[in-house]
């Protein structure tokens, strides 16, 4: 009905897409049943598998462990900072949570990347492809998780397997756009070097092409860590395991003591695996060539 | 003139570096024959049809054909271009297709928003010569150069290289060509900075899959080549901008092709660097032989080493010729301005600005044959030479008039050792005659390799070489 504060009422239709959502959902749930099972197995072996992994061993030789990488990839300061950090969260009564977060990002992560690089390359040799995968990421980054965490556990019900799932698909875009990225900003001379003395496109793109991207390709792994954190603990709310479950409880039962605790175990996770990929990055054939000074 | 007293032949030469001659009818009239060099020192020999010895009555030989020039492509014709540029267009835009057929029929582009990066280029490049394109930024020439190994395709128009048109090449045999035929040098390096000074420069023949240890071996030796033995283990972060282009030029080298493009490769180095590597390229051309395309925008490196510049201007080519045609030659006024600045004491040499040598005689004349010798020619001395035109010296006036009074000289020779004439080689560059030409107050001398008198440089010719930029047209 038409009034002063409404109007346009009745004047643009509105479109039913929360509908046409909703059918889509249910009709997944009823054909795709098949699909939604091998999904939901491969998901939840792989993130219980390496959960178990990280638990076999007892809290503090995983300590040392986590230690010892990160002073083999950065330093002994690092390494001490570490060993200090990670041995006061086994100090915790959340050790086990906080392996299953663990464990839950390293899944998410891996599945994330091993679908972004290949389509950020795509779209990093075909600019039509890029234009069309592009409002693809924003939507996939930007729309609220819930919104797809639900009809997530409709279709595999609670448990880990829908925050995994909604954890990729939140995470996965910045390593399309680094990559992408990475590739776009290649040398131009470079690759027109390996054209003119006449190699093929595929020897170009992996000889040339990504090693000298690679820095930038490690910056999107870091970012698709740190995004994926970050929603491990989210989805850790609708039923998964791990750190976000802890935080849920004490949000519920308002016990702002634990939910700190909880939340202070995420961020020491958080610096240790960005510190971690960030070191990668820098460890990378291009980056440590740029690193010497030129001297004449 | 001059062999008055002889009476038999003298057979005079005259020697000139421009193949279009300076030479008019008078000039050659004098001589029995004449020797046009080429540049880069590739002799042809003057047709001329008879050779008539002078007489007595040093009359002019009428027979003697005037160079009109000879045809430099009359000799070369035989062999086939290494590569060839037919009618190359290339325009960016969305109308561009439009462009180009307007363009083809001689209209113009204008108002439909394209770019026209080169437009009805065409030109030869000869085995074995350095073809210089000079032009300034946005002449195209970067454009041009990169539809020569197929880098872009043209709009219309076709690239020929070996007698293959590039444009007919499927995706897998232009690879192979660019394998096989046509390496290139670019500006900024293009270097793979994750691999080593060895790497790199095997980079080509990875390409074309030899074997690891061949490709290994053939880079160490083209980084010998170039100078860098040594540095084989150096990442290109450690490297000058110098030695970052010599490993580009050895990866070019390395691959074995005949022709190479070079893409404002100098440009990026400092001026001393940049003189080096010059030198560094002819040195090698000479020993290689290579077909070389070189793109610059500077004109004294144009100069210096190209067998034949182009000039570019706004995609078209306003002028093809050698560097000495091109200075003395503009076919237009943008040329002519273009060229201005360039020093022209570096380009033209000794043989491009001497004269025939006058006021000569030979050591068997007596002081009263050079007196009159002098007199007609209004100089204050006289060279010397033997009966092979070797040069021995020179008599001044003074001496031969005090001789022939005295009597008791029979030849000139014994009046040698008086003056000291200064010689200069023909291919000096005249940059270097100034000094030499300021110690002596007779005319250098220019005297060949085998020591024979072949023009004469007074000052007054020098400074006139040295101040005059507009066209000489016949200037002996």
């Amino acid at each position: 009905m038409i009034t002063a504060d409404r109007p346009l009422d009745g004047l643009i239709p509105e479109v039913p897409i929360g509908d046409v959502f909703e059918a889509i959902v249910t009709w997944a749930k009823n054909n795709l049943g098949p699909l939604v099972d091998t999904t939901k197995t491969v998901v939840e072996s792989m993130t219980s598998g390496l959960s178990d992994l990280l638990l076999l061993a007892p809290p503090i030789v995983m300590v040392v462990l986590f230690a010892g990488l990160g002073l083999w990839l950065r330093g002994w300061k690092f390494g001490l900072g570490v060993l200090i950090a990670m041995g006061l969260v086994s100090g915790l009564p959340y050790w086990e949570q906080t392996m299953q977060t663990l464990a839950q990002v390293l899944v998410a992560s891996a599945l994330a990347l091993v679908v972004a690089v290949p389509i950020g390359i795509l779209a990093a040799e075909n600019r039509r492809f890029s234009v069309v995968v592009r409002p693809v990421l924003d939507f996939m980054q930007t729309m609220p998780a819930f919104v797809y965490l639900i009809p997530a556990v409709s279709l595999y019900s609670i448990g880990v397997v829908p925050g995994v799932l909604a954890t990729v698909v939140f995470c996965m875009p910045p390593g399309v756009r680094l990559t992408e990225l990475g590739l776009r900003q290649v040398d131009k001379e470079v690759v027109e070097a390996g054209e003119s003395f006449g190699a093929s496109p595929a020897a170009i793109l992996g000889r040339i092409k990504l090693p000298l991207a690679m820095p930038t390709i490690m910056a999107g792994v870091n970012q698709v860590i740190m995004l994926a954190l970050s929603m491990v603990v989210i989805a850790g709310m609708v039923g998964a395991e791990g750190l976000g479950s802890v935080i849920k409880e004490s949000v519920d039962r308002l016990l702002i003591g634990k939910g700190f605790t909880a939340g202070a175990a995420v961020v020491v996770l958080a610096i240790f695996l960005d510190r971690l990929t960030d070191a990668l990055g820098s460890r990378t054939r291009v980056a440590k060539a740029k690193r010497l000074t030129s001297h004449v | 003139m001059g062999d008055l007293t002889g009476g038999s032949a003298t057979g005079r030469l005259f020697l000139s570096r421009s193949p279009r001659p300076i030479v008019d009818k008078q000039t050659v009239g004098r001589y029995d024959l004449a020797i046009m060099l080429q540049p880069r020192r590739r002799p042809f020999l003057l047709l001329i049809s008879n050779v008539r010895r002078h007489t007595r009555a040093r009359g002019r030989c009428e027979h003697v054909r005037p160079a009109a020039g000879p045809d430099p492509t009359a000799e070369e014709e035989i062999v086939p271009a290494a590569l060839s540029a037919h009618s190359l267009y290339k325009v960016f835009g969305r109308r561009a297709k439009l462009a180009v057929q307007r363009l083809t029929e001689g209209g113009d582009a204008d108002g439909l928003d394209v770019t026209a990066a080169v437009a009805d280029v065409s030109f030869e490049v000869r085995p074995g010569e350095i073809f210089v394109v000079m032009g300034l930024s946005g002449s195209g020439k970067s454009t041009l150069i990169r539809m020569l190994n197929g880098l872009l395709a043209p709009s219309s128009g076709r690239v020929e290289v070996g007698g293959t048109d590039l444009t007919t090449l499927r995706p897998a045999e232009l690879r192979r060509l660019r394998r096989e035929k046509i390496s290139m040098v670019f500006q900024h390096f293009a270097l793979l900075p994750h691999r080593t000074v060895l790497d790199n420069a095997a980079y080509a023949l990875e390409v074309a899959r030899v074997p690891t240890s061949e490709r290994l071996e053939r880079a160490r030796q083209a980084l010998e080549l170039v100078g860098l033995t040594g540095r084989e283990d150096a990442l290109p972060q450690q490297l000058s901008g110098g030695m970052k282009q010599r490993v580009g030029l050895a990866r070019a080298l390395a691959a074995g092709t005949d022709i190479m493009l070079m893409d404002e490769a100098f440009s990026a180095l400092d001026p001393l660097i940049r003189r080096e590597m010059q030198d560094q390229l002819l040195e090698l051309q000479e020993s290689l032989g290579k077909t070389i395309v070189f793109i610059t925008h500077d004109l004294n490196e144009a100069m210096r080493l190209g067998d034949r510049i182009a000039v570019m201007r706004d995609g078209r080519i306003v002028q093809i010729g050698t560097a000495e045609e091109i200075l003395t030659d503009p076919s237009s006024d943008y040329v002519a301005q273009f060229v201005a600045d360039v020093d022209r004491t570096r380009v033209l040499t000794a043989a491009s600005v001497m004269e025939p040598p006058r006021s000569v005689v030979t050591t068997t004349s007596g002081p009263r044959a050079a007196l009159l010798e002098m007199q007609e020619n209004h100089a204050e001395a006289a060279y010397v030479v033997c009966r092979d035109k070797n040069l021995k010296g020179a008599v001044s006036a003074e001496a031969a008039a005090t001789a022939a009074r005295a009597g008791d000289v029979a030849t000139v020779e014994e009046l040698l050792g008086d003056l000291d004439v200064v010689t200069v080689h023909p291919d000096t560059p005249v940059a270097e005659l100034i000094a030499p030409c300021a110690s002596t107050p007779l005319p250098l001398a220019v005297v060949g390799d085998d020591g024979r008198l072949v023009g004469v440089i007074p000052r007054v010719t020098l400074l006139a070489a040295l101040g005059t930029p507009a066209v000489e047209a016949g200037a002996a």
